[in-house]
């Protein structure tokens, strides 16, 4: 599965989104209400365990994971893709 | 403390109420009132009544009457100063049969009119009937501590203390939830007054009177609204020592009078808390020996707060009785706890208080006396720092330091990656630009619930569109909403949506009523809530310290440690309760598809994912979404179980006291 994908299937199921059509990739998830503060850890643990990579403090950032396409460009940096 | 009910026709000539159904919705209030039934009829009303006695136990039945029978009265609640309205009465000419507070309102309607209840300090619902003048009057106390709700069905109106009631008394009215009430539940935490989240059915809005006469509604006028100071204008001028001893006195005679005017024991709630802490002082001087508190403990630590309560015991020296609460008792409990709030939560949190009053109905008291309404009062909520300091940050947004605030409100802040804090900067720092509109200090937290809409169904969504919670709400606020603080502004709209709505109808009355014990809330006296409101901002929120006033008062009457503690916001495991092993049958049932689908009210798929998420989770690190997501589904589904498809309550008391006229 590609990562952008893989990324919103988790979204969706873990912040149960009934219309997946109306979650944009770009929109932010903090600004939708999709994830509170302490749902960015749940984010930052799916990255770790799905993409076996570690998340520094440093990199705990919006540009990086708030947005679907945000966590996509981050994982592919950490991978090397 | 009891319960009313009643029915009268609409319009010139509609039939009589009948005696069959008056005695039915007597019957499902029995919890509110166990002790006497009554039951007054004519031609064109009927009052029902469910009596818990406390003052005035062998003449205080009801419906009751004036002199010449022609005005009746069924009252659920106090006057705690009815023995002073008695003597202005008496002068007046007045003559009484009864020691009880109840006739005291017939007088008092008889001599002053509408203007009866402003002289009325109290909690009360009240439903007075001229049968003369053929006028219906529904009243209720300034915040809402007790319940009224009304209905029209068939050319009838009906009243009553509670939803289940007025079903009782109309067996074919369509039940049926308000997509507008689901709304707001999932906006505010609670439906606003005078919303409800059942279709056709209003609630009668705190400080309010409401007038029908001859079968026509008359009008509907609040005797009483809150005041707070407009720049000079109805501020409290002393200095801050002054305000500490006029608080000091107030609030020892609000508690006095809440002791005192009751003819059987009363015993006051210790939290661990500094508002029940006061509370308890106070009372235990109008009662020095043989004093009763009650407390509630936790297993799960994090909750629990039994070193407090321990040391105030120690100190006070009080009888003291404890319950101890674990999640599954949460779990079992919880459909009682939704059948009496009557409406969807989005916490757990009333389900430990409703085992605390039976605790202390088993203990044989019928009234304590509790802390709440001083964090309406005296601004002790983190949302209202929270709100301090996020319109602060707003002065200068740019700003990196001024957001590093929320760190002393939030110390887990502090504890988080450096860098996290550029997330959180983010989730508080949305709509700073909004900082001078109304509704400001509570966006986050309506925002944070509102997101949980994306788990109703397709259908309600389509009910709802075009309809907006919080643009209703802020359209109708009073016209001085903007010439007073922003604190008072964010203590109006708490007040508002969630004193009457959430506090007293989830935690308070109804969790207290469902043991038959009454509450009373020194805190919501008239005049402590007269004197609250008229203090200017900093001596209620200096600086960040919350409550500070009311801290002064309390330096001498609690223990040092609850003096000096951080406000521990009272919680009880939510999400949690409902995902053990053991949990109860009814909550896999009703998280079903089936069961989903049957209600309507959300998507089975959405659902799905959400509590395969929380049944994966055995640690309990849940986020503070999902915790009012799954309290707030089983509650709603709850409620439609218990109040939608189940049929109305056909219990027939036997009536004590019936009057045919």
């Amino acid at each position: 599965m590609e990562t952008r994908e893989q990324v919103r299937q988790f979204i969706i199921s873990n912040f149960y989104v009934s219309d997946p059509a109306a979650l944009a990739d770009h929109a932010s998830l903090l600004d939708a209400g999709v994830v509170d503060s302490t749902g960015v850890l749940e984010i930052i643990t799916f990255i770790e365990s799905t993409f076996s990579v570690s998340v520094e403090d440093q990199e705990m950032l919006p540009e990086n994971l708030d947005a679907v396409s945000n966590i996509v460009k981050f994982v592919h940096k950490k991978t090397g893709k | 403390m009891c319960g009313i009910a009643g029915i009268v026709s609409l319009g010139e000539r509609g039939a009589p109420p009948s005696r069959e159904l008056l005695t039915r919705m007597a019957g499902a209030m029995e919890h509110r009132g166990p002790d006497e039934f009554g039951v007054y009829r004519d031609a064109r009303a009927g009052l029902a009544h469910s009596r818990l006695s406390i003052i005035d136990l062998s003449t205080g039945q009801q419906p009751l009457s004036n002199e010449d029978g022609t005005l009746w009265i069924s009252f659920n609640g106090e006057i705690f100063n009815y023995v002073e309205l008695r003597a202005e009465l008496e002068q007046l000419g007045h003559r009484f049969r009864t020691r009880s507070d109840t006739e005291v309102i017939v007088h008092a309607w008889e001599a002053w009119g509408e203007a009866a209840f402003e002289k009325m300090n109290g909690q009360w619902a009240v439903a007075l009937w001229d049968s003369k003048s053929q006028t219906l009057v529904l009243c209720r106390d300034r915040v809402g501590v007790r319940p009224l709700y009304y209905a029209e069905h068939e050319g009838q109106l009906l009243f009553a203390s509670e939803v289940k009631a007025l079903f009782a008394g109309a067996p074919s009215f369509p039940r049926e939830l308000d997509p507008i009430g689901l709304d707001e539940t999932f906006t505010f935490w609670t439906v606003v007054p005078p919303q409800t989240v059942f279709k056709g059915i209003t609630e009668l809005e705190p400080g309010h009177a409401r007038v029908w006469r001859r079968g026509a509604f008359v009008h509907d006028v609040a005797y009483w609204k809150p005041i707070y100071p407009e720049g000079a204008t109805h501020r409290f001028s002393g200095s801050l020592q002054d305000a500490t001893e006029a608080l000091s006195f107030a609030l020892e005679e609000a508690t006095r009078l809440r002791m005192v005017r009751a003819d059987v024991p009363v015993g006051s709630y210790l939290s661990g808390g500094l508002d029940s802490s006061v509370v308890a002082a106070l009372a235990q001087r109008a009662k020095p020996s043989g004093f009763r508190t009650f407390s509630l403990r936790f297993a799960d630590a994090e909750y629990d707060e039994t070193p407090y309560q321990r040391a105030m015991v120690e100190r006070l020296g009080t009888e003291h009785s404890e319950v101890l609460v674990s999640r599954k008792q949460i779990a079992d409990v919880f459909p009682s706890v939704v059948r009496f709030t009557e409406r969807p939560i989005l916490r757990t949190a009333p389900a430990p208080l409703f085992l605390l009053s039976k605790l202390v109905r088993d203990s044989g008291i019928k009234v304590v006396l509790t802390g709440e309404g001083a964090d309406e009062m005296f601004a002790g909520y983190d949302s209202f720092r929270e709100a301090k300091v996020r319109r602060f940050w707003a002065t200068s947004p740019k700003s990196s330091w001024r957001p590093r605030l929320l760190e002393r409100l939030y110390p887990w802040l502090l504890r988080s990656p450096v860098s996290q804090q550029a997330m959180t900067r983010q989730f508080f720092g949305r709509g700073l630009e909004n900082a001078r509109n109304p509704g400001f200090g509570h966006e986050p937290r309506w925002s944070g619930a509102s997101a949980l809409k994306r788990l109703f169904s397709p259908a309600l969504h389509d009910a709802l569109q075009g309809h907006d919670s919080i643009g209703r709400l802020l359209s109708n606020l009073p016209a001085e909403f903007p010439r007073w603080t922003y604190l008072a502004q964010d203590q109006y709209l708490e007040v508002r949506t969630l004193l009457s709505g959430y506090l007293m109808s989830s935690q308070g009355d109804r969790m207290l009523m469902g043991n038959s014990v009454e509450g009373r809330f020194p805190f919501l006296d008239r005049n402590v809530i007269a004197l609250a409101n008229s203090l200017p901002a900093s001596f209620k929120l200096k600086v960040l310290d919350e409550k500070h006033v009311l801290k002064r008062v309390s330096k001498d009457l609690v223990t040092p440690a609850i003096l000096s503690r951080a406000k521990q916001p009272y919680r009880a495991p939510d999400a949690l309760s409902f995902i053990g092993a053991d949990r109860p049958g009814w909550v896999d049932e009703l998280m079903s598809a089936q069961a989903l689908k049957a209600s309507g009210l959300f998507d089975p798929r959405a659902v799905g994912a959400l509590w395969n998420k929380c049944l994966a989770r055995k640690d309990g690190q849940f986020s503070n979404a999902d915790n009012m997501a799954v309290v707030g589904i089983l509650s709603s589904q709850l409620v439609h179980q218990q109040l939608v498809r189940a049929a109305p309550s056909t219990k027939v008391p036997v009536i004590k006291t019936f009057i045919e006229k």
